[in-house]
Order: C-alpha cells, then structure tokens, then sequence
C-alpha cells in the first residue's frame, strides 16, 4: 500500500523523472508499429482485389468475393482439416512424450550423464527446417537414401525402393516423427520445471510406506503435474489454427503430390499468395486465420486464467 | 539407501535417454558422413554409415566455389551480428521500461506489446506492407527486420527480470545520488543482468542464423542469399549448384551433388555444433522462458 501511494505521488510530481523511459520505449515502440502494426492496415485487402500499382487503399473493393472462392475449392477444406488435425494429434503425443521423457531424465543423478542427454535430445530444436529437410531427405531421398537402400532394398528385399517424396500416405507419420524428433527436447524441459519444483518429502514418505516407484508417480508426480500439463495443453490449443510453415514446406519438400496431406493454412498462404500471385484469395485465408486464431487464443487465456494466474499471456 | 526398485527405474531412464540421444545425433552424423562419401559410391549405394569410399571432392568443391560460399556465409555472419546486436538492445530497453510499473502508462504500453502475441496480421499484410510500403525487397534490412528483431515473449521474459532479480536497493540508492535513469539503466542494471541478455542473445543469434522465411519472402537477389537461402535454393531443386558456381551445363553434369548438398549443409550447421554445447544452458533457460509463455 505504501509504495503505492507514493508511486501516485511521484507520479503528479515528477514529469522530468519518467521522460527518459518514454524515450527509451521509443526503439521498440517503432519496431512494433512497423513490423506488427502497421500491417494490419492491410488486412483489408481480404476484402478487396489487389493490385500493387494501385497500392492497399486504392485497391477496388470486392466484398466477400474473395472468401467465396476460397471456400468454392477443396483447398480450403483439405488446410484447414491438415491444420487442425495434425496439432491435436501432436498436441497429445508431446504431452505423454513430455511428460514420460522429463519423468525418466528426473530420474537420473549423475550431472554429466543429465548435461549430455539434455544436450543431445534439445539439438535438433535448433535446427532450422531447411536442414531438418536436408536430413530427412538424406534417410528418404529415392535413391541415395538410407531408408531405401538398407531397409527397403536390404532388409525387406525388395527390388525398387519407395518413392518416398510422390507417396503421400506416408508423410502423416514421417511429419509426425520429424516434429515429435525436433520438439521432444523442448517438452522434457517444459515439464521438467514443474518436476523439480515438486517438494522431495512427498516421495520420501511414500518410500517410508513402501511405496514403489511407479506408485509415486502414479499418486504424487502425475497428479502434481496435472496443472501444467492441462494449461499447457490448453495454451497449444489457443495455437490450434496455426502451423509450422518450415515444417510443413520444407520438409516435403515442397512437392506437389504431397499437398493432399501437408497443405496447412500457413502454406497455403504462401503458396497462393506470393507463388501463384492470387493475393486475394490468400488475403482471405490469412485473415480468416487470423481472426479465428486471436479467438482461439483468447479463449485459451480465459480460461488458463481461472486456473492459474500466472500462466496466462496477458 | 536406494532401493532395488529405485535402482531398476534409473537403469530404465539411461537407456531410454541413450536411446533418444541417439535417435537425436544420428540423423547429424550420417549427414556428416554423407558429405564425406565418394560421389558414385553414395550414388551406387545411397548414403550410409559405413561407406564404401570416403572423399573430400565435396569440400573440394565449396573451396573451389568459395566465393559464393563465402558471400552467402558473409551475409549470414553480418546479418547475424547486427540482428543480434540490435534485438538484445531493443529487447533490453523495451523489458526495462515495461518493468517500471508506476510510469504513468505502463499498461497501456505493455498492452501494446503483449497484443502482438495474440493477434498478428499474417503473411500477406506483412509482405505488402514491407514490400509496398517500405521497399525493403532485396535489401539486407530484409534480412534483419522483419519478425525477428523483437518478439513480445522475450520482452516479457526481460522485464520480468528487471522487475523482480535486480534488487530494489540498487534504484533506490541511485537516486539517492542523483544519477540519472539512462546512467542507472547502462552503468548499475546492465551488469547485473548479463544472464538474461546472453540468453536473450543467443535466442536471437540462432533465429537468425537459421532464418530463410525472410530471404524466401522477400530476397531474390542471389548475392544476398545468406547460407540458408543457398540451402533453400537447392532444395528448391533449382539446379542452384550450377547457377550459383560459374561453371557451365557440361561441368554441371559430373558435379558431385548429391554429397555436396550434405557438404553445404554440414557447413551451415558447422557453427551451431561448435557453440551450443558451450552456451547448452542459456539455450534451455531461453527456451524455457519462451515456452512458460507461450
């Protein structure tokens, strides 16, 4: 109460004081309003069609015209289902992968054997998705790759390999498998925060009434956890109308017969609007994601909100 | 004490770390291995562990075409340097003011940063606006500015920093002494806080060594093509390797490429595999700092 009133006072008092901090907000006031702000000037142009001569605000008005033609085609459908449809799938596997794998690395007390599995298992997050693609290829590449030739042709004894990049039936696992592989060291130290900050005399009297290991984590661990992992959750699903665009360009590289089942919102914006040059038709996917994701987030925040405070957003 | 069971359980958890840390390296060592397999051996056998014939042709050719590959290498190192630089400056000064939660409009303030995180206009008001707008097509402010030079999770992550590590004594008996905010802010805050800045660092140094939306979306300039634009450009299946040396059609045809992309690729990743284990904790405390928001 007390720093507060006298907050309210220097507050009147002391314009001279606060002026410097205004400045100093200036730098990343302006990178803001340029990078994030001004752009929404543009969504607009989901309403209208675009020509870059006659710039955003001399664009032609069309109306819904442009929704009405994304919403004619399949396309719509087939982005909107893969995006959906892959993040709840991933949003449950990285949780049961997050959880058990943090669970297993608490286990371990050597310090040198933690520092070298954290380090390994976190690397491929760092990678960029041009490199992940770069791997991948070098396991499913047709000809050259390591599936094809030792599996395929070796173990299985077949003659001709897989033509891995023109089979879509098998991208959901490898999309799958590469995003689990990629993410799996981000979700062990998600939940390995909450693990350490679990009071050790809980397992210590468990282990005086005999209780095992599996037991602990069944009725202390788990249920100790359950906060986290459900605002977590939630906080993905708040992300649900969003893709990873790397993930699912580059990967597949970018391959055409694949597009049934890696086509998401994000690559299709991109494929629509800066490939095929139809910026209406993307402008409208855009906004549509847009929109349904600031409420998808939203949401996710009210109601991490009522939970615990401190994990939402805002 | 440890108990059997305890004991069967850690045995458990190290060999399922093992296995993982496995699954995790060994996509980068047979990469590595790739780009040192003779061409035709890889071609005949496909790339293995165990190659039949190791070679150095693929190196052999980056130095040849070093000048292409220095460029794309400069670009990166410069656009780096300077992203990062200027990220862990804005990101500072912005989390800094944000901390002063009786400046007469913080909320408003924050506000406008944290609305950033919840809505964002996407891809196609974005490019218009930096191409139409603000020209910056094949420029390397390209490279730098847009999306990566400040993101609202790490100025939260720094003003919580500011706000709750930094011991309050030290604002107070500064202004105590008169000194001014900007002199409390470089001389008494900024060197307390250089475990979040190196952290806020490293988080921006590796966004932008790995960057290639920003050279896919708005450079087409191959002179400012940064190492992952080059990477991308090959994948893209452009017979980049070709148009990128100046060699001709004929050369073209016995390039070794199938082991040169791997190479390419090695020396893109060269950096990180040399400095992440070094920096392996600031990396996690970064990461989980961003995930605990977001």
């Amino acid at each position: 109460m007390r720093t507060q009133s006298k907050g309210k006072v220097k507050k009147k008092m002391n314009w001279k004081h606060w002026f410097p901090f205004y400045l100093m907000f200036l730098p990343g006031f302006i990178y803001l309003l340029v990078n994030n702000y001004i752009p929404l000037y543009g969504l607009q142009l989901a309403f209208k069609k675009f020509s870059y001569r006659k710039g955003i605000t001399g664009s032609e008005w069309i109306g819904f015209k442009n929704f009405k033609f994304l919403f004619a085609t399949d396309d719509a459908f087939v982005m909107v289902r893969n995006t959906i449809l892959y993040n709840v799938i991933w949003i449950l596997i990285g949780i049961v992968l997050g959880v058990s794998v943090a669970i297993l690395f608490n286990e371990i007390i050597n310090k040198t054997a933690k520092k070298f599995y954290q380090t390994a298992i976190l690397l491929p997050y760092l990678m960029s998705m041009v490199v992940v693609a770069y791997l991948v290829y070098a396991f499913f590449s047709p000809n050259t790759g390591l599936v094809n030739n030792w599996i395929v042709k070796g173990l299985m004894g077949k003659e001709d390999g897989i033509m891995w990049y023109m089979e879509s039936k098998y991208w959901p696992f490898i999309l799958t498998f590469v995003q689990q592989w990629k993410q799996i060291g981000f979700g062990m130290l998600l939940y390995l925060s909450s693990l350490v900050g679990i009071d050790t005399s809980y397992y210590e009297a468990a282990r005086l009434d005999g209780a095992s290991k599996w037991q602990q984590i069944r009725t202390i661990t788990l249920p100790l956890l359950k906060p986290t992992i459900i605002v977590l959750m939630i906080m993905n699903i708040g992300q649900i109308f969003r893709s990873d665009f790397g993930l699912f360009y580059q990967v597949p590289m970018n391959q055409g017969a694949l597009l049934g089942v890696t086509q998401t919102i994000d690559t299709d914006v991109y494929r629509a609007g800066l490939v095929n040059n139809n910026l209406g038709m993307s402008a409208a996917a855009s906004f549509v994601q847009s929109v349904v994701g600031f409420i998808f987030i939203v949401a996710a925040n009210t109601v991490v909100r009522k939970m615990d405070d401190d994990s939402t957003l805002f | 004490m440890v108990s059997k069971d305890q004991k069967r359980w850690r045995i458990v958890a190290h060999i399922v770390m093992i296995l993982l840390s496995a699954l995790a390296l060994l996509p980068f060592l047979l990469l590595i291995i790739a780009s040192f397999t003779d061409e035709t051996a890889a071609l005949l056998n496909g790339y293995s562990y165990f190659p039949e014939k190791w070679s150095v042709e693929a190196y052999g050719y980056i130095l040849e075409n070093s000048g292409t590959f220095f460029r794309a290498y400069g670009v990166t190192l410069i656009v780096t340097v300077v992203g990062t630089i200027v990220s862990v400056v804005l990101t500072a000064l912005t989390g800094y003011v944000l901390s002063k939660r009786n400046l007469p409009g913080v909320k408003v303030m924050n506000f406008i940063v944290i609305f950033t995180m919840l809505f964002n206009g996407g891809l196609i008001p974005t490019y218009v606006s930096y191409t139409n707008t603000f020209h910056i097509k094949d420029t390397l402010f390209a490279l730098i500015i847009p999306n990566l030079l400040m993101n609202a999770f790490m100025i939260v992550l720094v003003r919580n920093y500011f706000e709750h590590s930094i011991p309050k004594e030290i604002y107070e008996s500064a202004r105590i002494d008169g000194a001014n905010e900007l002199y409390i802010f470089i001389k008494l805050v900024l060197p307390l806080s250089v475990p979040i800045l190196a952290t806020v660092a490293l988080m921006a140094g590796i966004a932008y060594w790995n960057d290639w939306q920003n050279s896919l979306y708005y450079i087409s300039d191959k002179n400012l093509y940064s190492i992952q634009a080059v990477l991308n450009s090959i994948n893209e299946g452009v017979a980049a390797i070709a148009s990128l040396g100046n060699s001709s059609a004929g050369m073209a045809a016995d390039l070794p490429t199938e082991t040169i992309r791997m190479a390419i690729a090695v020396v893109g990743i060269l950096p990180i595999l040399l400095v992440y284990p070094f920096f392996q904790k600031y990396f996690a405390k970064g990461l989980m700092a961003g995930a605990v928001k977001g």
